[in-house]
């Protein structure tokens, strides 16, 4: 029976990018655990000799020309999106120290 | 009574030129306004609606043909991308923001005439049985106040019930589409994986996502899926379509072969509701179907394949919030990290927070195998014993949910009772084959709704199948 610890919920917020509050972490922690619990039931399922399933009408590779196609959705439409911009680029905080 | 007529009948009357697409818009945003105490809808999209129902009278007038849904009006669920109204998927960090293209479904809708006059509410980014996880609103079952619409579409099909509009489009990842329409008393249509484009939805889980109508009849549900459906460049996941129209539906249940499925009518499904169920297999029967039961013992893992998988790939979905390209940002935030984790923290509301923590936990370094893998291997298994089901019938048959809609609040505090709601609509997803909710009968005046599944690209057949039997419940 898998029963997270403060550590695991922490180390899994950090994964996330999810910054919580101590109140949070309690929540979480009994919440996701009673949820991985219950997932739990598929340990003992034996699926001897099957393969897993992630793409269920069998396509594969869907392949089409690398041409570029008109949407009418110019670069400033999406530009104006963002947060902040400079020069016709995202403008991010500085990621090198 | 509805004020609304059948789609088709609509359509064929504005291009007649006997019905005006300005009034049947004005008549949808009187009626959304009328009702807004049910908070059923974010936003409307007036402007816009009444611009393209004018273009669209001009275009009778001058003799043009506007299309198979020429002037009738429809809500979109907020996880669409539209014009004219900002696209939230009822959360905070999307809150604001305005999309700037249309999803494909939108856009195909509008080529055939229809008419976006809303937006309406939803789980933030789908994630819920009830509306009640919207970071604006809850809404109100059109039946009971105090109770849910059910969910995630709960606001698109409370707003068809209120007779906002003619027809709503939802969204179905593990239910969404046809748990509020059993909850609400509407048609709800989850068509095969891949049949109709996910261009420009805002992405759930995406090897289960599928877009459907909800609707007041079968026939209406077909009149939409039969725009929508098809290939689409921008979405490489999609199937082709039937050469036959989808509203082509034909035949009675004489002979059908459908089979009811045993695990979905234990112990644990509401007595009122099996009563209600087992009736109307009984009409089924009277009408000719041959029903036998049918067993695939792997179902009830359903549900904890689906808690794996689905968090899984919302993990990865909603990565992409994160404060840099689009949508809220936090604005005080003094580094990059910060900006990442501090927008997150306050954007996202505490279910999307927890399948995102769920989701990263299966699949990470060390637990990847016994959860992501097994859970996706064991999916495997559902997928053949719905296939072998499908070698002895055509259709399978039972509840689209445990019970009728509950009170607001009841599931709120505890997030696994809340994802048990699910339990008999999970299935259809993993394995991606199309179902469907029709309205049959009702518990302490609260609707009950019958499900209804056939295999991968059966959806003519299946909507065949629901327009027979729906005729025996009325």
């Amino acid at each position: 029976m898998t029963q997270l610890t403060r550590d695991d919920v922490l180390k899994l917020a950090r994964l996330s990018r999810l910054a919580l509050t101590d109140e949070e972490v309690d929540e979480f922690l009994e919440e996701l655990s009673s949820v991985l619990q219950y997932v739990e039931q598929l340990t003992d399922v034996d699926v001897a000799g099957l393969t897993p399933t992630s793409q269920v009408t069998g396509l594969t590779n869907v392949m089409r020309d690398d041409t570029v196609q008109d949407y009418g959705i110019a670069r400033d439409d999406l530009l104006r999106l963002a947060p902040a911009t400079q020069d016709d680029q995202l403008k991010v905080k500085r990621m090198i120290g | 009574m509805s004020q609304w007529l059948p789609i088709a009948e609509i359509a064929a009357k504005v291009q007649a030129g006997n019905l005006s697409a300005v009034e049947l818009v004005e008549k949808a945003l009187a009626t959304i306004e009328d009702k807004k105490d049910f908070e059923a809808i974010i936003a409307t999209t007036a402007e816009r609606a009444r611009e393209r129902a004018a273009s669209i009278d001009a275009a009778v007038k001058n003799g043009q043909q506007v299309g198979a849904l020429a002037g009738v009006p429809f809500i979109a669920k907020d996880n669409f991308l539209t014009f004219g109204a900002q696209t939230t998927a009822a959360s905070n960090i999307l809150k604001g923001f305005d999309a700037p293209y249309q999803a494909t479904a939108i856009q195909k809708l509008e080529e055939a005439g229809a008419i976006c006059v809303a937006k309406a509410n939803l789980d933030a980014f789908a994630h819920g049985s009830s509306t009640e996880n919207s970071d604006f609103m809850t809404t109100k079952n059109p039946h009971d106040k105090t109770r849910v619409p059910g969910g995630s579409s709960g606001g698109s099909a409370a707003a068809v019930v209120l007779d906002m509009a003619p027809f709503a489009l939802g969204t179905d990842t593990g239910g969404s589409i046809r748990l509020p329409a059993s909850f609400c008393g509407a048609v709800g249509y989850k068509p095969t994986y891949g049949l109709v484009s996910r261009s420009g939805v805002v992405a759930m889980a995406s090897s289960l996502d599928v877009i459907g109508p909800l609707t007041r009849s079968v026939e209406d549900a077909a009149a939409v899926l039969d725009v929508m459906a098809g290939r689409d460049q921008l979405d490489s996941t999609t199937i082709e379509r039937d050469q036959t129209a989808y509203t082509d539906l034909s035949g009675d249940l004489q002979g059908k072969k459908v089979g009811v499925i045993k695990e979905y009518m234990s112990d644990d499904l509401d007595p009122a509701v099996k009563q209600q169920i087992e009736a109307a297999i009984e009409k089924m029967k009277q009408a000719g179907a041959e029903i036998t039961e049918v067993s695939m013992p792997s179902l009830p893992l359903a549900l904890a394949v689906y808690y794996i998988v689905c968090p899984a790939e919302v993990s990865s979905n909603l990565s992409r919030y994160d404060g840099q390209r689009f949508a809220f940002t936090d604005p005080n935030a003094t580094n990059l990290e910060e900006s990442y984790s501090n927008t997150r923290k306050i954007g996202f509301g505490k279910e999307a927070k927890r399948r995102i923590m769920i989701g990263t936990y299966v699949l990470s370094s060390g637990y990847y195998d016994a959860y992501y893998r097994k859970a996706q291997t064991v999916r495997t298994k559902l997928i053949q014993e719905f296939a072998t089901a499908f070698e002895h019938v055509d259709f399978l048959v039972g509840p689209t949910a445990p019970g009728p809609a509950f009170k607001i609040g009841q599931n709120a505090h505890d997030p696994l009772q809340m994802y048990l709601t699910d339990i008999m609509t999970v299935a259809t997803n993993l394995v991606g084959i199309p179902a469907i909710s029709i309205p049959a009968g009702a518990v302490d005046e609260l609707p009950v709704g019958l499900q209804l599944m056939a295999a991968q690209q059966h959806d003519r057949a299946l909507l065949s199948v629901a327009k027979a039997t729906e005729e025996l419940l009325v």
